[in-house]
């Protein structure tokens, strides 16, 4: 925008509100919010790993956390309970069911960003961020997407290829 | 398609049979006194008089002084079984529905304590004076705000329904699921809306113009959260705040929620506290795997975020069914995400002929519209139906259509469960020779 059109804006807002036409302007009633007030609650997680905190995890370290925190719902080898299964399952989802992390998901990102923000179910937000990377990591190895050894962090976690992620049709482009 | 009545009785009543199987012209509406004397007049199976009244009496009520004025008016205690149908009534740690009893509701607005509700962490119990609404990321001033704030801020009113992405899935079912129509399309609801609408709070916090998408997360249990694209937050999206004229309810994301009208329920977060705006999506668990549609070839709908044109007949449908032959109205609800209804066709012969039904004022856009249709039941077997066109010329498929394209389960599966989203084909119900209804694929 050169600075001529802008002072012609500038003007014209002047004379709006001059002319009594506050509401164009709006009550003005939003506090200022800053990056740190934020933090407790900005915990969007980006495909590309944009919003991913510092620390990592390992498929071992996350082992007896699912036991102790995720097995009563999900299974003791994640084969689903009263919640749904997390480990292996069938190759595809059909209508009859079967969507895994293996076969559906198409960004490993999601599951960090969906166990910090809602697991475990009866305790959502109390995992560390190293807890939330230890088990992104052992679901992601035992799903076999990962090698049992890797360390998920935020440079490796939005790396892992997902099998599914070009299976997806966006319904409506036009409206986007 | 039009032919004279004519029956046993050799009388022919004043009103034109306009498709097969007893569908009488919707015009027959504007003059009700016509088509029931008409009904009198045919006898026998046309016939809503029974045998002669007994005398008057006064009941007890009308003997005694009645009870003190509640603070807040709950309904008659005969309407007890006029409820939504939980399906997770222990709060078992899953996710809970109650659907609404379309077949017991008349009109187009959803009672609040009726409208349909889906909470995957359970109703959280926010106090309004603790919560905050923030606006933070692609734009020029992230602001917070608080309830007491926005209630300072211009409002607008607008009539709208909500219906989850999943609404109707049973019909996914290769075989047609037996229950009525609060199971099979009991998650879709229509309230007054009160609130914010989101583009006045945008002006404020200015945009930067790399934004394209705004993620919205809501302050319950799981944080739910999902991407929408910024054109609908400019377009129509609302912070809602009210529902029916009052505090919105607290299964509907008290103490307010987002409201984008004609959009995937699960979009319109509910307990809203924070709307980011970003260049892409977050492909958050709900967009990238729950409310995303495996198709036949094995691929996967996506971003779906309309729910498109639909019908069905409230009544008479399964559970309500016919006492006698004779004249009924069969009616039901119609709706798009994409505008108004503009028509809405109806059949008794399972859509060998059709007829175009009434359409209840006022038809507003991304609304229950509420449809009539006058009918002479002569009690042999019919299949109703209705399909619906809103004003884009977007129309209904049959079930057949629907499913050779998005496809169906191989077994039946349980008729709480959810093969697939956004079901918006023909529903029919079939009549048999005693009255009952069954729900049928036709």
């Amino acid at each position: 925008m050169s600075m001529r059109k802008f002072s012609i804006g500038a003007v014209s807002l002047v004379l709006a509100v001059a002319a009594g036409a506050a509401f164009a302007e709006g009550p003005n009633l939003g506090k200022p919010v800053s990056p740190s007030d934020l933090a407790a609650w900005d915990i969007f997680i980006m495909p590309d790993g944009t919003g991913l905190p510092p620390g990592s995890g390992t498929s071992a370290q996350g082992a007896p956390i699912f036991k102790q925190k995720c097995a009563a719902c999900h299974g003791e080898n994640g084969e689903g309970g009263i919640a749904g299964p997390l480990i292996g399952g069938p190759p595809h989802a059909s209508l009859d069911g079967g969507k895994t992390i293996a076969n559906f998901y198409p960004y490993a990102t999601t599951i960090f960003d969906y166990v910090r923000r809602a697991m475990p179910y009866t305790q959502p937000r109390s995992l560390t961020d190293q807890e939330v990377y230890a088990l992104t990591a052992f679901l992601l190895a035992r799903n076999k997407l990962i090698g049992e050894t890797d360390t998920m962090n935020a440079e490796t976690l939005p790396k892992v290829k997902m099998p599914n992620r070009d299976n997806f049709i966006t319904r409506f482009p036009d409206r986007i | 398609m039009s032919n004279k009545s004519s029956n046993a009785g050799g009388k022919s009543p004043p009103f034109e049979f306009v498709a097969g199987n007893g569908l009488i012209d919707r015009r027959a509406l504007l003059g009700r006194g016509v088509v029931f004397a008409g009904a009198m007049g045919a006898g026998g199976a046309g016939s809503l008089v029974g045998a002669a009244a007994e005398p008057l009496v006064d009941g007890p009520w009308s003997l005694e002084v009645g009870a003190a004025i509640p603070p807040y008016q709950v309904p008659s205690r005969f309407e007890k079984t006029v409820v939504r149908t939980v399906d997770n009534p222990d709060n078992e740690p899953r996710n809970s529905r109650a659907r609404t009893p379309h077949h017991l509701l008349k009109g187009i607005i959803t009672p609040n304590g009726l409208h349909f509700t889906i909470c995957h962490g359970g109703v959280p119990d926010i106090d309004p004076d603790q919560h905050r609404l923030v606006i933070h990321g692609l734009v020029k001033r992230p602001l917070e705000f608080s309830l007491e704030a926005l209630e300072r801020y211009p409002m607008v009113s607008r009539v709208g329904f909500v219906e989850c992405g999943g609404n109707s899935a049973p019909l996914f079912s290769n075989v047609a699921l037996q229950d009525n129509v609060q199971a099979l399309h009991g998650l879709a609801s229509c309230s007054e809306w009160t609130g914010v609408l989101l583009s006045t709070l945008l002006e404020e916090t200015g945009i930067d113009p790399k934004a394209k998408w705004m993620i919205a997360e809501g302050a319950d249990s799981p944080h739910l959260s999902r991407s929408v694209p910024l054109a609908k937050g400019l377009d129509d999206a609302m912070i809602a705040m009210y529902q029916n004229g009052e505090r919105i309810q607290p299964g509907q994301g008290y103490p307010m929620r987002l409201w984008l009208p004609g959009y995937e329920g699960n979009m319109n977060v509910k307990f809203l506290r924070r709307i980011k705006l970003t260049e892409e999506p977050a492909m958050t668990y709900y967009e990238s795997r729950t409310y995303a549609q495996v198709l036949p070839d094995g691929k996967a709908y996506r971003f779906y975020f309309l729910q498109e044109v639909k019908s069905f007949i409230t009544r008479p449908s399964p559970g309500v069914s016919l006492k006698e032959p004779g004249i009924y109205e069969i009616t039901g609800i119609a709706y798009s995400g994409t505008g108004r209804i503009a028509k809405v066709m109806v059949s008794a012969d399972g859509g060998q002929s059709w007829a175009q039904a009434a359409l209840q004022d006022p038809v507003l856009p991304k609304a229950f519209t509420r449809f009539r249709m006058p009918w002479r039941w002569d009690g042999g077997p019919a299949i109703l139906q209705s399909r619906a066109w809103d004003e884009g010329g977007n129309s209904q498929q049959t079930r057949a259509q629907f499913v050779a394209a998005r496809g169906q389960t191989s077994k039946p599966p349980s008729v709480l469960g959810f093969p697939s989203q956004h079901f918006n084909a023909i529903t029919s119900w079939a009549v048999d020779a005693k009255g009952g209804i069954k729900h049928v694929y036709a």
